[in-house]
């Protein structure tokens, strides 16, 4: 099962993308867990500056900005 | 990207459609705004009052100034979506931090513009940027220039005062950005940072490339910009628009130019402090400037009201007291409020 972490402070566009993650993992069929980390430290540690970020098992794929659809399922998938 | 999916639901329009869209949006664009005095004045004169009278100066200036600005801002914020999408924080970041002082704080005002930035990822970036190198005073400068000088601001000024006063105030926001962080990285206070922050290495994640995005792709994050910036201002611009309007039909001239003009020195000072607690964005106070200057407030008090509105909020200072003591803060507040004084008292000095 994957792992995927949300990195955002609790703006908005950081809860859209968590919802987006689940949607597509939902729509594809695939089992994750969806992890949510708001702590500015902690961001920062994952060496994201502009949030939202999206990590997938600790590896990061994505920041600043809601995520690409298409993009999003090939991460989740790939 | 290797796995191409399909989406059944929503086929990809070709490329070629999009770049005639944009094009035909942008022709279409220009058409209707040339066309919106007179469709102001008609629309005012369907209106049972009288145009000369203090209710139809501000009905007429409503309905010009709102379709006006709103366009304005919605052209102006697509493009500068599209050009953000060649920068990023990452990118800003690797350009600075082998940057000195005094050059950097120049990068770093000018990329502050350029770079995509929201505050509420002021404190990642803010560790982001200090962990690899780039100088305190540097950090500052972007910290300082990325909210005051926007788009925003910017085709504000330039479409309710006119394009020499939008050109001024980027001239002097990033002016101010440029020697308020030169000043305080002279002033050597790291150590006025929270504790955490310096031992705290952020990582340096390397993404995968984005250079590959296509020109439809950056189309999209521009229609992103313009759809997030809308929801957030619109209510601004109307309420803006709306103050704006009845200054202009109801405030008497000789009030303003008292309590506003170039005469009252502590005018400038005032305007400053009353500035930090408000919290608005450019879209909120700029119509409200653009009145007051009609009405014979000087442009130094006026110009020195909105950058501190902008560049000196509250919230900011909140998010950002995460990374700094108090009295970083307070030093902050100091060297950024001394350069608006300057601006404000030169403005008033000069024109």
């Amino acid at each position: 099962m994957k792992t995927v972490t949300v990195y955002g402070p609790g703006c908005k566009r950081c809860e859209t993308t968590e919802a987006m993650v689940k949607e597509a993992a939902a729509k594809l069929g695939l089992d994750i867990a969806v992890e949510k980390v708001s702590d500015p430290k902690s961001i920062a540690m994952a060496g994201v500056m502009s949030t939202p970020g999206i990590s997938v098992d600790g590896k990061l794929v994505h920041t600043g900005g809601l995520p690409d659809a298409t993009k999003l399922e090939a991460w989740l998938q790939g | 990207m290797s796995a191409e999916t399909t989406h059944p639901l929503r086929p990809a329009r070709p490329d070629w459609l999009w770049h005639l869209g944009v094009a035909g949006f942008i022709l279409l664009w220009v058409l209707i705004y040339r066309q919106l005095s007179p469709l102001a004045e008609t629309l005012t004169a369907l209106l049972p009052i009288d145009r000369h009278s203090h209710t139809g100066e501000a009905v007429a200036f409503f309905l010009y100034d709102v379709p006006k600005v709103m366009m304005l801002l919605m052209l102006i914020v697509f493009a500068m979506g599209v050009v953000r999408s060649f920068f990023s924080p990452e990118k800003t970041r690797a350009v600075l931090s082998g940057k000195r002082e005094g050059v950097g704080n120049i990068f770093a005002a000018g990329l502050g513009i350029l770079t995509p930035f929201c505050s509420c990822s002021a404190v990642p970036l803010f560790i982001g940027f200090v962990s690899a190198g780039v100088p305190l005073g540097v950090t500052f400068s972007f910290l300082i220039a990325a909210p005051m000088v926007n788009e925003v601001a910017l085709v504000l000024l330039f479409g309710l005062v006119g394009w020499q006063v939008a050109m001024t105030y980027l001239a002097f926001g990033l002016a101010i950005a440029i020697v308020a962080g030169f000043v305080i990285g002279k002033l050597n206070l790291e150590g006025w940072l929270q504790d955490w922050v310096r031992d705290i290495h952020a990582g340096t994640a390397i993404l995968p490339e984005d250079e590959g995005l296509s020109l439809v792709a950056r189309y999209r994050l521009g229609i992103e910009a313009v759809r997030e910036i809308f929801s957030k201002v619109w209510i601004w611009i109307l309420l803006g628009i709306g103050m704006g309007a009845l200054i202009h039909g109801y405030v008497p001239e000789d009030l303003m130019v008292r309590i506003m003009g170039a005469e009252a020195w502590w005018s400038v000072p005032a305007a400053v402090v009353m500035g930090i607690p408000m919290y608005t964005n450019a879209a909120g106070v700029i119509p409200i400037v653009e009145a007051l200057l009609g009405k014979g407030a000087a442009l130094g008090t006026v110009l020195a009201f909105m950058m501190s509105v902008i560049a000196l909020s509250l919230p900011e200072m909140i998010i950002l007291r995460q990374v700094l003591t108090l009295r970083l803060i307070a030093v902050f507040i100091g060297v950024v409020a001394s350069g608006i004084l300057a601006v404000g008292f030169l403005f008033n000095l000069l024109f």
